[in-house]
């Protein structure tokens, strides 16, 4: 399989190591491998292959996760400078 | 085909069982909480065919299935719960997965939207599961304290809240539903690589659909105005000046939306550069480059060579802006990224196109 990675250091996730008490669901949650569990801690490994789901701070207990989440469409984006509503996906 | 009516008239009916009326039930079984849908695994051809339609997106808003919860196979008090949205495909993918197995199946009301997209919104959410599973009664159903989610409803769901809100435990199953009795035989443990949403060929190839529907009708509306202009400005008769330069515009804009909407999610990983609009311009200048073999040769006047550059400029520009739309598709792009990207691309296309505009408006003039 082609793994394909959109821009280089854009992405708005955050991870507070002090924070994470280990708990493994930013692992479970994250469709692209961003993270990885080191010294009972959670670490961001592949930081450019965030789509800014969300999903793993949705699913953090301790609020260990920081990412500003939304769609990445442009359709969406145009819509909502237009004032109009998101019509993506 | 699956019309159901929408339960978003007021009508507060969240606790009446799903109606029996639906292609797919094909009994009942009996629970604490009355008689439930019994559904068949199998899809039928009008289960294929309204897939085949969504694709293309016919009738895709009324394409959902109501809510509530549903049984499949013999389920008892043990048998362990799925939770889908109620977008028919979503379901149809579910049940045709979980053939042969005695399992419940609860349907969150999404309002006929896809997991992930639905999950993006919120509205497959923790606030919609944790009422759910209250207004179908799932604890008196079910022994068990566990609902398993596809893992890209995790976007709308913090699992920790559900199980605050209802003594659910929330299990989040794989990305695909044909890993799914994979994840069930191995007592609900996904592998690494069920975890990882992909972006395959085939998997951007039935996008193309939903592209193209997308695309077409808003390049097509312009094709009139070509042709009139071009009758206008150009030498000669009207009729004939508009139709020769009323073609080549036709031609150009099949050459974009072909770019844009076909090869741009066929090519994706093979075309340079990271941004979508790059990668739309090379499928952009592949197809005007087609345009250009089949049209050179032909055109010995100067005033015909540089209308067929103003259309390669107003190719790679369209077919750019196209390629970035299909950002939105894509299960790659993040919010931040498009946002930067349409902040050069944006401006960019339009200054192309709108120089494009210019120079095909002077080469009729010097014709
Ligand atoms: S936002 Fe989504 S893609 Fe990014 S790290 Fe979190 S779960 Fe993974
Ligand atoms: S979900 Fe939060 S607490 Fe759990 S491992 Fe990830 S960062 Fe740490």
């Amino acid at each position: 399989m082609e793994k394909l990675i959109y821009l280089k250091d854009v992405v708005t996730l955050d991870l507070d190591r002090g924070n994470c008490v280990g708990c493994g669901m930013c692992l479970i949650v994250c469709p692209h491998a961003v993270f990885a569990m080191g010294d009972g801690h959670a670490r961001v490994v592949n930081r450019d292959a965030c789509m800014e789901c969300g999903a793993c701070a949705m699913n953090c207990p301790s609020k260990a996760i920081e990412v500003k989440s939304g769609v990445g469409c442009a359709q969406a984006i145009i819509n909502g400078m237009l004032g109009g509503k998101c019509e993506c996906c | 085909m699956q019309s159901v009516p929408s339960c978003c008239c007021g009508v507060d009916d969240r606790t009446v069982p799903p109606t029996l009326r639906q292609t797919f039930v094909v009994g009942t079984v009996g629970t604490p909480m009355g008689e439930v849908p019994l559904v068949s695994a199998s899809l039928m051809t009008a289960d294929r065919w309204g897939g085949i339609k969504a694709r293309w997106k016919v009738g895709r808003m009324n394409y959902r299935v109501q809510p509530g919860l549903y049984a499949m196979g013999s389920p008892n008090e043990d048998s362990p719960v799925m939770v889908t949205a109620n977008y028919k495909m979503s379901f149809d993918f579910l049940r045709r997965e979980l053939a042969g197995r005695n399992t419940w199946i609860m349907v969150l009301d999404t309002g006929g939207i896809n997991v992930w997209c639905a999950a993006g919104k919120g509205t497959f959410g923790t606030v919609e599961l944790v009422n759910r599973i209250e207004t179908c009664g799932l604890s008196k159903v079910v022994k068990h304290r566990t609902v398993i989610l596809p893992q890209l409803g995790a976007a709308g769901v913090a699992a920790h809240q559900v199980l605050r809100g209802s003594g659910f435990r929330v299990v989040y199953g794989p990305v695909r539903a044909k890993d799914l009795p994979a994840f069930l035989d191995n007592g609900l443990k996904a592998t690494a690589k069920m975890r990882e949403k992909t972006f395959t060929v085939r998997e951007r190839i039935v996008l193309i659909p939903v592209e193209l529907v997308a695309a077409l009708p808003k390049s097509l509306i312009v094709l009139p105005g070509f042709f009139l202009v071009g009758g206008m400005l150009g030498p000669g008769p009207f009729r004939t000046t508009a139709a020769a330069h009323g073609i080549l515009a036709a031609w150009a804009v099949l050459c974009t939306v072909l770019a844009g909407a076909v090869l741009t999610p066929i090519l994706l990983p093979w075309l340079p550069g990271r941004a979508f609009s790059i990668k739309g311009l090379w499928a952009g200048l592949l197809t005007a480059a087609l345009l250009v073999g089949f049209t050179w040769p032909d055109a010995a006047a100067p005033s015909q060579r540089l209308e067929i550059l103003a259309w390669v400029l107003m190719i790679s520009a369209g077919a750019a802006f196209l390629g970035m739309n299909f950002t939105g598709s894509s299960t790659i792009t993040s919010l931040s990224g498009v946002k930067k990207e349409m902040r050069w691309a944006v401006p960019v296309e339009i200054a192309a196109v709108v120089s494009g505009l210019g120079l095909w408006a002077g080469s009729l003039l010097l014709a």
